[in-house]
């Protein structure tokens, strides 16, 4: 009997491949192509005033140079506003390559193609731009001051304007026993995947055709902007993301001026051109994401129940806002975690500065909004001097309670309802798992060696799976091999195990006759794209769904041939048989050559589906009124809402007394994300998670300096944690399955990143006794923070913490 | 890259993967470019061109070096392994195999570079502590793992090395 896949530990499909080296990477195709440079601003705020490619053309091995000017059609315009939205006041997004002003360091200026990358790296540095500069606009303050602006008719650089409003927080707060108002701030990080961008397009004359691989999160999204910018039918583009190093977010941006341009000249030199991004230029001129100043008002109850609740936050979007205004929506509807907060206020601007732009990092505006409600939480509770943990156990929205509706829109413009989850049994779990009623004697005898140690925790809830659909196309080929499509792409999350072992169980047959593709317009021209830890939810569910429709499909064929009721039959194995009668079988395989009535014979088994072969009913026609041939099927999956998934995590955390260096002791997790597919995958997914929360918590941060250089732009002086600064995670599961979809799945892609910074503020805190209100930290900020909290324990008095009514 | 460079080449026969190949070269290409692009054998990585991230990592006479901070003109005469080199993936060396059984990569781009780096390291040291295996991954980047599974990798593929130098002991994997 075949096992059951679905659930179990099944070691990856893709792993052998990429182990030994066979993996297919964007740089690792097209050898013969053209090679890419762009010459891109140094400056971060300039008007253009002349380029001068001159001394760059008698360069051996160059084979065109372009700047705006060469740029026709559409392809000269402005890249799309991707989402728009009506919060939007001033949405300006950036040119394929500039035109008249550059907005950031690291803008594209001038594209060079030639024989090789070394010959157009040659090339591009002998090309002269000139500038007239104007005042860069850096960092959130002097952003919201808009006494210099990024762009002239953006006023105050304010790109949008959102305010969303639950209850009355006015008279909530008027009317609560407690409030605290908190300020906190979040710095700029990124996603950094291993393997940056890169585009290789391929343009055949003949057919009038373009093939473009791009390392990206959404073949279909690339796919159809290219399309329309080089002004193609849609028919005569086709987009495959090939083996991607990693996305995080970053890759769901599309298109990147690159993008465009790639093909474009393509197509204009009539030869295969490609680009890879170097490491500099996906620190300037790639996205970052986070970088946030928030306010938040509280209201409390005696027993720190929260009455309402009034954030105001200010979201840096960097120089153009392509992908409009997601991150910061998300910041302000997640950011109410598993907490009813009865009476919720939030208003946000996001605003333009010269520096790269800002799109979804894992987490996309979550790590922040959880930040501000677990800060919010710990300050409750340190006021009224409660447990931390009690005072969020007082604020969950109970079981019995879902689904609940928070009142908000979502992301995906429909309502913040989620609908399910368990978070008690969650909490008791991590209470159970860190040791949380141990702590305080664990932190005597740390103490008693002179040691400070100090324990976090923080709580979230991640709407996942969002819409609009994604689709599956399952065909059984004659040899009884599976091939399964689905749109969306891989970045490593094992789409090719996790598709392969639904489609097994549900189609009776062996997980090595299963052949996933992903990402592959040719395979799967309908999709939208790896985000939103969407890829097992909406791939997941339209895979099965495909996968019923064939096994329907097969089994009135083989009921037909074997002459006794579909109900009656049974696929295991890769072969139908009669229940309880084990003889009267069928292969699958066979049953997909009978599919598909032939006149030709091209194979030994193709013999028996020519039409002198068996008998047939004279009367019926080969294919019947309501069928099609061939053993497939395709189904799409599209949910009317996002499913929310959710965890809770605790870390503990030890600071040196003197040098102020942090350490992470202990680190745990409690997740739920709905049925689990493959635990080994969703294990790794955690893993990989908390190792950028870390990141970001303690050593990720993007140093612009205030003319808008970015100071660290190398893997040298952006510090991404090695092995030596990620701790050990522990982990335990919790599985409330999601009620909206068939096969329960919630999402987990996203969940280990997202209140990793909020539980290692919390923990610090809960080490140095006073309030870390901004992150990351690094041992340096927090010397200073000591400093600053040891001199005003000495001039006043008492502690300084959040000003109190 | 200065004008000098350009144009000038020089032959140069690097042994690779135990065939010696010779190319014509500019004495500036980089030896990560000539594995990849002269030799196509992509399966060597370029994470940072730095020489911080670890994904270009190839044995030099057994040593891990990182070949985008060496010319292929200084690897003349030498013997280079790449990820290739280790095995295929129906004949996979101990610790690709040792990857695969601990879900020690994701995305996979670092990966070429832990596996040669960790082939070295369990050569000199066969039987690791878990903290000497977390110590020797240090100077590699993965984006995707958080380290943990390769860390229990390190330690696998040293026992399936164990297994495969004893194979009548060799009992389950565990
Ligand atoms: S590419 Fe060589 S160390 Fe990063
Ligand atoms: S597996 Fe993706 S970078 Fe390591």
């Amino acid at each position: 009997m075949t096992t059951r896949q679905f659930g179990q530990p099944v070691l990856r499909r893709e792993d052998p491949r990429l182990v030994t080296g066979n993996g297919r990477y964007l740089d690792d195709l097209g050898h013969t192509a053209y090679e890419a440079a762009f010459v891109r601003s140094p400056h971060a705020h300039a008007r253009i005033t002349d380029i001068d490619v001159e001394g760059a053309l008698d360069v051996e091995g160059v084979v065109a140079i372009f700047t705006h000017e060469d740029l026709e059609g559409p392809a000269a315009d402005r890249l799309p506003l991707l989402i728009p939205h009506p919060s939007i006041e001033a949405g300006r997004t950036g040119h394929a390559l500039a035109k008249d002003d550059v907005n950031h360091v690291g803008e594209a200026i001038a594209m060079v193609v030639a024989t090789n990358r070394y010959v157009a790296e040659d090339a591009a540095q002998r090309i002269v731009v000139s500038y007239e500069f104007l005042p860069p606009v850096v960092g959130i303050e002097n952003a919201r001051d808009g006494a210099n602006l990024v762009h002239d008719d953006a006023p105050g650089n304010v790109a949008a304007h959102l305010l969303q409003e639950v209850g009355d927080v006015e008279s909530a707060l008027a009317a609560a026993p407690h409030t605290l108002t908190l300020d906190l701030d979040i710095e700029r990080s990124a996603c950094t995947p291993m393997e940056g961008r890169g585009v290789l397009a391929q343009w055949d004359s003949d057919e009038q055709r373009l093939r473009l691989h791009s390392s990206t999160q959404t073949s279909t999204g690339v796919r159809a902007a290219v399309a329309a910018k080089l002004q193609l039918p849609l028919s005569q583009v086709e987009c495959i993301a090939p083996d991607v190093g990693g996305g995080f977010g970053v890759k769901i941006m599309h298109p990147w001026p690159e993008e465009v341009l790639v093909p474009w000249a393509a197509r204009r030199l009539d030869h295969d051109v490609k680009w890879t991004e170097d490491r500099r230029e996906h620190f300037t001129a790639s996205a970052h994401e986070r970088g946030q100043v928030q306010q938040v008002t509280v209201g409390f109850d005696d027993d720190g129940r929260l009455l309402g609740l009034d954030v105001r936050f200010w979201h840096d979007n960097g120089a153009y806002l392509p992908y409009g205004v997601i991150v910061p929506i998300i910041t302000a509807t997640q950011l109410l975690g598993p907490y009813k907060p009865q009476n919720y206020r939030v208003e946000f601007w996001s605003l333009y500065t010269n520096t790269a732009i800002v799109t979804p990092y894992r987490g996309a505006g979550r790590p922040q909004g959880c930040f501000a409600m677990e800060r919010t939480m710990d300050a409750i509770a340190a006021e009224l001097g409660l447990d931390r943990a009690e005072v969020r156990s007082r604020n969950f929205i109970q079981p019995e309670e879902m689904p609940f509706d928070q009142g908000l829109m979502f992301q995906d413009g429909r309502p913040l309802k989620y609908d399910s989850g368990d978070f008690p049994a969650s909490l008791a779990k991590l209470k159970a798992l860190v040791g949380w009623d141990d702590f305080a004697a664990y932190r005597e005898e740390a103490e008693s060696q002179g040691r400070k140690v100090g324990l976090g925790i923080g709580c979230y809830v991640e709407g996942t799976g969002v819409g609009p659909y994604e689709g599956g196309h399952v065909h059984v080929e004659t040899s009884g091999r599976v091939n399964v499509a689905t749109g969306l792409t891989t970045q490593g999350q094992g789409h090719q195990t996790i598709l392969a072992q639904i489609v097994a169980d549900e189609l009776g047959v062996s997980i090595d006759d299963v052949h996933v593709t992903t990402g592959d317009t040719r395979r799967m021209p309908y999709a939208v794209g790896t985000f939103a830890s969407r890829g097992a939810v909406m791939s997941g569910n339209a895979v099965a769904l495909a996968a019923r429709a064939v096994r329907a499909k097969a089994l009135r064929i083989a009921a037909d041939a074997l002459e006794v009721a579909e109900e009656d039959l049974q696929i295991e194995d890769g072969t139908i048989s009669v229940k309880g009668a084990p003889h009267a079988s069928i292969a699958l395989s066979t049953v997909a050559v009978m599919s598909n009535p032939l006149r030709y014979a091209f194979d030994e088994s193709a013999k028996a589906a020519t039409q002198f072969a068996g008998t047939f009913d004279p009367d019926k026609p080969p294919v019947a009124d309501d069928e099609e041939p061939g053993l497939e099927g395709k189904d799409f999956y599209s949910p009317t809402q996002a499913t929310f998934a959710n965890g809770m995590h605790a870390a503990i955390v030890e600071t040196d007394p003197v040098t102020a260096e942090i350490k992470i002791l202990r680190y745990c997790v409690i997740h739920d994300c709905g049925t689990v597919v493959n635990p080994m995958i969703v294990e790794g997914q955690v893993h990989g998670g908390v190792a950028q929360g870390v990141g970001g918590a303690l050593y990720e941060r993007m140093a612009y300096d205030e003319t808008g250089q970015l100071l660290n732009a190398s893997f040298m002086d952006f510090l991404m944690p090695y092995a030596s600064e990620i701790p050990h995670i522990e982990t335990d599961h919790l599985e409330t399955p999601s009620p909206l979809n068939p096969l329960g799945i919630k999402g987990a892609g996203e969940a280990g990143t997202i209140p990793v910074t909020a539980v290692i503020a919390s923990a610090i805190e809960d080490a140095e006794g006073f309030p870390i209100r901004s992150m990351p930290i690094s041992p340096h900020e927090l010397w200073d923070l000591r400093r600053a909290h040891a001199h005003a324990l000495e001039t006043v008095s008492p502690t300084p913490t959040e000003e109190s009514a | 890259m200065t004008d000098i460079d350009q144009g000038t080449t020089v032959d140069v026969t690097v042994t690779v993967n135990g065939i010696a190949h010779t190319r014509t070269v500019e004495p500036r290409r980089l030896l990560s470019d000539f594995i990849r692009h002269d030799l196509r054998l992509t399966g060597t990585h370029v994470g940072c061109e730095h020489g911080v991230c670890g994904a270009c990592t190839v044995l030099v006479d057994g040593k891990p070096m990182r070949s985008c901070l060496m010319f292929a003109v200084s690897a003349e005469d030498m013997e280079i392994t790449t990820v290739e080199g280790l095995g295929t993936q129906d004949a996979m060396g101990p610790v690709q195999q040792a990857f695969v059984e601990c879900h020690g990569l994701q995305c996979g781009f670092c990966t070429p570079g832990f596996v040669t780096t960790i082939t070295a390291f369990i050569e000199e040291n066969p039987d690791p502590t878990s903290e000497e295996a977390r110590e020797a991954i240090s100077g590699n980047l993965c984006r995707c793992t958080g380290y943990q599974n390769i860390c229990k990798a390190v330690l696998r593929a040293a026992e399936i090395n164990r297994e495969r130098a004893t194979p009548t002991e060799g009992g389950d994997p565990a």
